[in-house]
Parts: C-alpha cells; sequence; structure tokens
C-alpha cells in the first residue's frame, strides 16, 4: 500500500519533469531552428557586396542593402532620441515621485500603449507626420519607433530603480542631500547597469518592426540623404523582397533577415554582458 | 561647575558603591549640562495613527543618551524626527517643539538641520561607489572645495577606519566587511562635522568583537559630538550611554542617567523591561 503510493508519486514526478523537460526544450529549438534556417538561407547570398552596395533593379543580379542598413540604424537613432528620454524620466517620476492614484494611472496607460499593435501606432504617427507634410519621412518612421520606445524603457527604468533600497536614498538624504540631488548623484549612479540594458533591449526590440513603418518610412531602394525623405529599413525591405515574385530577392530577404537577427542577438548579449559585469559589481 | 562637582564627589563617598562607578568618568547631571536638543510635548503620527505622544526630553551636549524600549515603541520614529527623516514618509505629521541649540528645528531649512544633525542607520548603507567617495559625498553636496583628501582622511581616523583602509581609499566600498562598512558609514556622517550624530540601532547587524569597537568610537566621539543612539540591547545602553530615556507605546516612560536607570529604575514598567520581564 505504501510501496504503492510512493512508487505512484515517484512516477507522477518523472512523468512531470519530463513535460515541463519537453516544453523547456520546445522553446529553445524553435529558436535554433529559426537561426538555422536563416544562416542556411541567407549566408548563401551574405556577401560583401550585401553591405556595401545599393539595392539593383529587377532582373540584375547582386547588389546588397546598404541603404538599408544604415537606414534602420537611422530609424533607431531617431526613435532613441525621442523615445528613451521620455522613457527615462517617465521611469524616474513613477519610481520616485509617482503618487498612488497618477502613478496607478500612468502604469496602467503605458502597460496598454505597450499592448498597442504597432500598425496602428503607425497609423497614429502617419496622421501626425505624414499627412501633414503630404510625404513619408525617416522623421515620420522615428516617431512610430520612439513612441514604442516609450512604455519599454519607462517600466524597465521604474522597475531597475525601484530594486535600489531605500536605505541608500535614506543615506543620501539624511547628509543633506535634496530628493533630485539623491537621484541624480546616487540612486541613477546604482540603477545605470540595468537602466542602460532596459534601454538597448527596447531598442532591439523596435529594431524588427515592420509594420508601423510601412507607411510613414516607406522605404527607399537608394539612399536618404538627410532626415526628411523616405527612408529604407530591413524589415520593410524583408518584406518587400520577400512577397515579390523573384528568386533572387527572396535569397536577398534571406540575408537580410539574418543580418537583423544577428544585429539584435549582438545587442541582446551585449546588454547581458554589461549587466553581470554591474550585477557582479553591486554584490561583490 | 567647580563647586557643583566638589559637591557631588562628597555625596558620592556617602551613598553605595555602585555610584562609585560613576564616579570614574562622572557626567554632568542633566540640568547642568548644556542642552543640545530640547523637546516639548511632541507628538509624531502616521496619518490616523500616534506614534508619539507628548513627548519632553532634554538631549545634553557632548553626551550619548540611549533610546530602549520594546519594538514599535516610537524610540525610532522619536530619533528620525531629530533630523526630520520622516519627511519623507507621507501623511507623517508632527506637532510639538525641537529645539536644536534653541532654534526650532521644524521651521529650519531641512537641508541645513541635516548637516547639522547626522545620522547613522541600522543596516550599513554605503554607496555603490569608493571608500573615497562615499566620505567625500556628503561634502561635495554641501559644495565644500577645500581639500578634500585631508578631510576624508580626518574623517576615517576619527571613525577609527583609517588605518584598514588607507591603501584601498579607491576600491568599491562594498569590499569592506559590515562592521567596517558600519564604520564608513559613520566616517561619512562625520565628515560634514554634524554636531549630533543619530544612531539607529548601528550594531543590530553587527558581531559582537565590531559592535565592541563601535562603542568605543562612541566614547572616543562624545568630545566632539552629541549622540542619541536607539538600541534593543540593554548591555549596550548600560556600556555606552550616559543617558537613558525609556519608551513604552510611544510615550516616555523614565529617564535619568544611565546608572539610575539601570541600578533604581524609579518606574515598575523600566524595572519590568530591563530586567526582561516583556519587550
Amino acid at each position: 500500500m505504501n510501496r504503492a503510493r510512493l512508487m505512484w508519486r515517484k512516477s507522477l514526478n518523472a512523468v512531470m519533469l519530463t513535460l515541463t523537460g519537453i516544453a523547456a526544450l520546445a522553446v529553445v529549438s524553435i529558436l535554433f531552428l529559426i537561426l538555422g534556417y536563416l544562416i542556411y538561407n541567407g549566408g548563401k547570398s551574405l556577401n560583401w557586396a550585401f553591405f556595401t552596395e545599393l539595392p539593383k533593379p529587377v532582373g540584375e543580379a547582386g547588389g546588397g542593402m546598404a541603404n538599408a542598413i544604415v537606414g534602420s540604424l537611422k530609424l533607431l537613432l531617431l526613435a532613441a532620441v525621442i523615445g528613451l528620454p521620455v522613457g527615462l524620466m517617465a521611469g524616474i517620476y513613477l519610481a520616485e515621485f509617482g503618487g498612488k492614484v497618477f502613478g496607478f494611472v500612468v502604469r496602467y496607460t503605458t502597460d496598454l500603449l505597450n499592448g498597442v499593435p504597432s500598425i496602428v501606432i503607425g497609423i497614429f504617427a502617419y496622421s501626425l507626420a505624414v499627412l501633414p507634410v503630404k510625404h513619408f519621412s525617416a522623421l515620420a518612421g522615428g516617431l512610430a519607433l520612439g513612441v514604442m520606445v516609450i512604455p519599454i524603457t519607462m517600466r524597465s527604468t521604474e522597475e531597475f530603480l525601484r530594486a535600489i533600497p531605500g536605505s541608500l536614498r535614506e543615506g543620501a538624504m539624511a547628509l543633506g542631500a535634496s530628493k533630485w540631488r539623491t537621484i541624480a548623484t546616487v540612486v541613477l549612479p546604482a540603477a545605470s547597469g540595468g537602466i542602460i540594458t532596459g534601454m538597448l533591449l527596447s531598442l532591439a526590440r523596435v529594431a524588427g518592426e515592420t509594420a508601423p513603418l510601412l507607411f510613414t518610412a516607406f522605404g527607399n531602394r537608394f539612399w536618404s540623404p538627410g532626415w526628411n525623405q523616405p527612408i529604407a529599413s530591413l524589415p520593410v525591405m524583408i518584406y518587400n523582397y520577400a512577397i515579390s515574385p523573384y528568386d533572387d530577392w527572396h535569397r536577398q530577404a534571406w540575408a537580410a533577415g539574418l543580418v537583423l537577427l544577428g544585429l539584435v542577438l549582438i545587442a541582446n548579449l551585449g546588454c547581458r554582458l554589461v549587466l553581470s559585469r554591474t550585477g557582479a559589481g553591486r554584490s561583490a | 561647575m567647580a563647586s557643583a562637582a566638589h559637591g557631588k564627589d562628597a555625596s558620592a563617598v556617602r551613598v553605595a558603591p555602585q555610584v562609585k562607578m560613576i564616579e570614574k568618568n562622572p557626567p554632568t547631571p542633566e540640568k547642568e549640562a548644556l542642552v543640545r536638543f530640547e523637546i516639548s510635548d511632541l507628538n509624531v503620527f502616521y496619518g490616523p495613527k500616534q506614534a508619539v505622544f507628548g513627548l519632553n526630553l532634554k538631549i545634553p551636549k557632548n553626551r550619548v543618551t540611549a533610546l530602549i524600549g520594546p519594538s514599535g515603541c516610537g524610540k525610532s520614529t522619536f530619533l528620525r524626527t531629530l533630523n526630520r527623516m520622516n519627511d519623507t514618509i507621507r501623511h507623517s505629521r508632527v506637532v510639538g517643539s525641537i529645539l536644536l541649540d534653541g532654534q526650532d528645528i521644524l521651521k529650519m531649512d531641512v537641508v541645513g538641520l541635516r548637516r547639522r544633525v547626522g545620522m547613522v542607520f541600522q543596516r550599513p548603507n554605503p554607496f555603490p561607489k569608493s571608500i573615497y567617495d562615499n566620505v567625500a559625498y556628503g561634502l561635495r553636496i554641501n559644495g565644500y572645495s577645500g581639500r578634500l583628501g585631508d578631510l576624508v582622511e580626518h574623517s576615517l581616523k576619527r571613525a577609527a577606519l583609517w588605518e584598514e583602509v588607507k591603501d584601498s581609499l579607491h576600491k568599491s566600498a562594498f569590499a569592506l566587511s559590515g562592521g567596517q562598512q558600519q564604520r564608513l558609514c559613520i566616517a561619512r556622517a562625520l565628515a560634514v562635522d554634524p554636531e549630533v550624530l543619530l544612531l539607529d540601532e548601528p550594531c543590530s547587524a553587527l558581531d559582537p568583537v565590531t559592535t565592541a569597537k563601535i562603542e568605543e568610537l562612541m566614547f572616543t566621539l562624545k568630545d566632539s559630538c552629541t549622540m542619541a543612539i536607539v538600541t534593543h540591547n540593554m548591555q549596550q545602553a548600560a556600556r555606552a550611554s550616559d543617558f537613558t530615556a525609556f519608551m513604552l507605546d510611544g510615550k516616555l516612560i523614565e529617564h535619568n542617567e544611565t546608572s539610575k536607570l539601570f541600578t533604581t529604575p524609579s518606574d515598575h514598567r523600566t524595572e519590568a523591561y530591563i530586567t526582561g520581564r516583556f519587550g
């Protein structure tokens, strides 16, 4: 009797352990499947020209996506300039000053904003920055991405600031530091590793966004000087090339996908590195 | 003053031996010592809850005053009122008068007040900066532009930490042990040369050896500093303080010279507490 129950408990334990393990394995293998597929298909057409040349006209083989790579970086720069300061400041406000009711409202609204489909944010940027001037532009695309960066940066900033113990704040205030001085000289430096990581991750998140760029930055087959013209970006390039009827374009879309994923992975790994290093400094 | 001390000498010979113990290090009786803090009819509220009730207390200059009492009796709240740390707590309210050298601290600029009344907390809370920058922090935010290095060294020496850290001033403060961190926090507080040092259970997270070091340190600091210490450890209060105040349920029950309070408490609740019958 007792032994039977023990057997039952042991086997149930083994079954559940196996099931959760399989689920975990599935998650990992999906990522590696995507990565492997991308490398297999994209690696073939990835060459030096891909990074340095402009797209070739239809029918001509070769060419690259240099304009889209630079375009994506320019759009991310705009998104950073527009979104990061607002996200950072709002995060500081929420963590350090936010009142109960107002704080709740802001936090809840931010979560909603985070959940707004990216295409809707695209429409918002379109009506704000494209319709009035009657042309697509890098600025409009940057605005759309910047709006998406705000809630992610804000919540991560808030989380990391909240993780700083209150005793540090009290220590600074007991020495006569004002609230803002305390935040600027003690709390922010202590949380800086985490905050920067959150910022980079939010940029990595929006780097792959396509929908909000379709009718804001639009795309461009040539270089886009300045900030006021339609501009190419990797995700939109992938979209256009993947739905085209040309085999050569399909191969280039794979290559662009690989480059985009590579950029995001590098950003991610860089963040982990920064975080683990500052984290180690904190606990040592 | 001289005649008063003389009179005390004469009376001490006649009374019990435990009073002789005080004779080695005669604290000036409260009414004769210069008063640094004069607290009258102090009430502290957190929202609708009252934490301190009608408290009257004089904290004498260059002496150590210990605050004892069971958990939740309001002693920490009271201590934090003295440099207005409770200002940061929402819905906290202070009614009454607290005079620091005759000036009402409730009307004072809070930054100036905290520069004069430093604080050391229960858990060491060094900033995530180097040892040097920790001590220099208070000086920098107060716009001090003189020779920072000398003052940092002086403060670390006053906190009896200099010998242990003089070769690693630019290492992270987190590399220090708990007891060293606490002394670093004391050095940090001393750097701005406060008139009063408030210590909120400074040794509760430390081992006995380190505790002894901090108590020794308090003894040497008496020359230049007035101290008020909250402690749960009655031996510590008996060892390290000149005056002791016993609080219960937000009220001050008894306040006297430490030796008298511990040997001949006048209130039965004080006696019950110091003999370990509750708390």
